[in-house]
């Protein structure tokens, strides 16, 4: 269970987070939307503790982020899939994948890892002589699909995915999404996703958060989404220029 | 504000100039704390081979073309100046020996060292700081892996361990390059300017000049990767630490070979 209980965050005289209070619980599917700009990345990474916040406690499974711990066994219950891949252009795709399973404490024999690369590759949809290509030599959507199997790779307790479905078509937006809601279920992980895309927050929520103006403003199941009474959620859900949300920002 | 400005015309100045002074002791602070930190991580488990042997290949075997040419041309063009020079005061006879130290003690480590700034430091400046701009750091750090060790630490390693090698091939070729100027142009004799110059060397010269290479090594590697790693945003972020690490790297080795020089050599 991840839970954030009073997150500020500012950036010199910039306040992003302003308060934020969440829990994802285990094994759930949660989607964080909100305008651009309104922190959601910079939340995700405090969970990491890639930004450390200013003020507030994050916990996951009761463990402070922030406690001086074993830091490698800590981010081994992660998998992350950025926004845009954050492929290492320097490795083949297949080391890319098994980058985790290739050094510190879950290495393995590199025949090993490369064949749990290529099986993860294969459960995303890539063939295995995607493995050896570098990932300058790929689309966009099967960067995406690299970015999801490398995420996976070690089976990780928690998944991250920022803005999963951003610069793809639709049809390959729709693949992805599908793609992330199978090994969620399959692999019965935490999720965690910020997204600006209504179909994906669809095909992937169990529950949907919405942040905004550094706090978390709506909350509730996914089904219940269309039926909320919050005047920003419904003008962000509908696309509307016109609500309470400012347009210029 | 500008009221205040105008007022205290002098104030504003000063205040300028603290803030500038703080400015740059917080940039030496912080380049200080970054070179202990990549000299720690050097020191202490895990070590990234691949990493590094592939940091090697690109510091050090990579840049021997460039390094042999400017080596080979500097070395000719020495030999010419010095003979122009000596015949004012009938000296000519000296180019081995001007040429074999002034390679040897400066030009030599100094023109690798300047290379390193170009061909390296601006490589691994753009490097790092892509991989900043594009979450690759980040991502190293999801994946359980500190972008010290596995980015910063193999390539100075490789900075400190290649360059003294680099150097003492540019000595080697800068001399050979004063030697086949003088043989072919200046009339001189090949066994007799080859002795002038092996006699004339000694130690300390040579050491010196591979202490400067490791030095200048560090130096190259260590503001690439302080620049990159301290980006800013986008393709304007990037310019910006590439530029600023070569800068860096520049005046940095041109100081550093002032200090070595009057470490080694002054009386």
């Amino acid at each position: 269970m991840i839970t954030l209980t009073d997150v500020h965050k500012s950036f010199g005289a910039k306040q992003i987070l302003r308060g934020v209070n969440l829990t994802v619980e285990r094994g759930e599917s949660c989607v964080i939307i909100g305008g651009s700009g309104t922190g959601k990345s910079v939340m995700l990474k405090c969970i990491l503790g890639l930004v450390t916040p200013d003020r507030g406690t994050i916990t996951v499974d009761g463990e402070e982020v922030t406690a001086s711990g074993d830091r490698d066994a800590f981010l081994a219950r992660f998998g992350m899939l950025f926004q845009g891949s954050a492929l290492f252009d320097s490795l083949p795709v297949w080391q890319n994948v098994a980058f985790r399973l290739l050094r510190g404490s879950l290495k393995r024999p590199r025949h090993e890892a490369r064949e749990i690369a290529i099986e993860k590759l294969r459960r995303v949809g890539l063939s295995p002589d995607v493995a050896d290509q570098f990932p300058a030599e790929l689309s966009g959507g099967m960067q995406k699909r690299v970015g999801l199997a490398r995420a996976i790779a070690a089976d990780p307790e928690i998944i991250f995915f920022d803005e999963p479905t951003t610069g793809l078509d639709p049809i390959m937006a729709g693949v992805i999404n599908e793609l992330i809601r199978e090994i969620v279920v399959e692999m019965g992980a935490t999720a965690l996703t910020i997204t600006h895309d209504m179909t994906s927050v669809r095909a992937i929520a169990d529950k949907v958060a919405m942040l905004h103006g550094g706090k978390i403003r709506w909350h509730g199941p996914v089904a219940q989404l269309d039926v909320a009474e919050d005047p920003y959620l419904t003008q962000f859900i509908t696309g509307s220029a016109h609500g309470p949300i400012e347009t210029v920002r | 504000m500008s009221t205040t400005r105008a007022a205290n015309p002098i104030l504003h100045l000063l205040a300028r100039l603290g803030a500038a002074v703080l400015g740059t002791f917080a940039a030496v602070g912080r380049l200080t704390l970054f070179t202990l930190s990549t000299f720690r991580h050097i020191l202490t488990p895990p070590f990234y081979s691949r990493e590094f042997f592939h940091a090697l290949m690109n510091v050090g075997y990579l840049s021997l073309p460039v390094v042999g040419l400017t080596a080979l041309f500097t070395g000719g063009a020495l030999a010419l100046q010095i003979y122009a020079g000596g015949a004012r005061f009938s000296a000519e006879q000296v180019v081995p020996q001007i040429v074999a130290l002034g390679v040897v003690r400066e030009l030599g480590p100094v023109m690798v060292g300047l290379m390193m700034a170009a061909r390296v430091t601006s490589s691994i400046a753009a490097e790092i700081a892509t991989m900043k701009v594009t979450e690759q750091i980040d991502a190293l750090v999801t994946l359980s892996t500190n972008p010290m060790k596995y980015l910063a630490a193999p390539r100075v390693l490789a900075g400190l361990l290649t360059v003294p090698f680099l150097v003492a091939v540019g000595d080697t070729v800068g001399v050979f390059g004063g030697w086949f100027v003088s043989i072919k142009s200046l009339d001189f004799n090949s066994a007799t300017y080859l002795k002038n110059t092996i006699d004339f060397l000694e130690m300390p010269d040579i050491v010196s000049s591979l202490v400067k290479g490791a030095a200048f090594g560090v130096i190259a590697t260590l503001m690439g990767c302080y620049f990159g790693m301290n980006s800013g945003r986008g393709a304007q972020g990037v310019g910006q630490a590439t530029k600023s690490s070569v800068v860096a790297a520049a005046v940095l080795i041109l100081a550093a070979n002032f200090l070595l020089t009057q470490a080694f050599f002054a009386a």
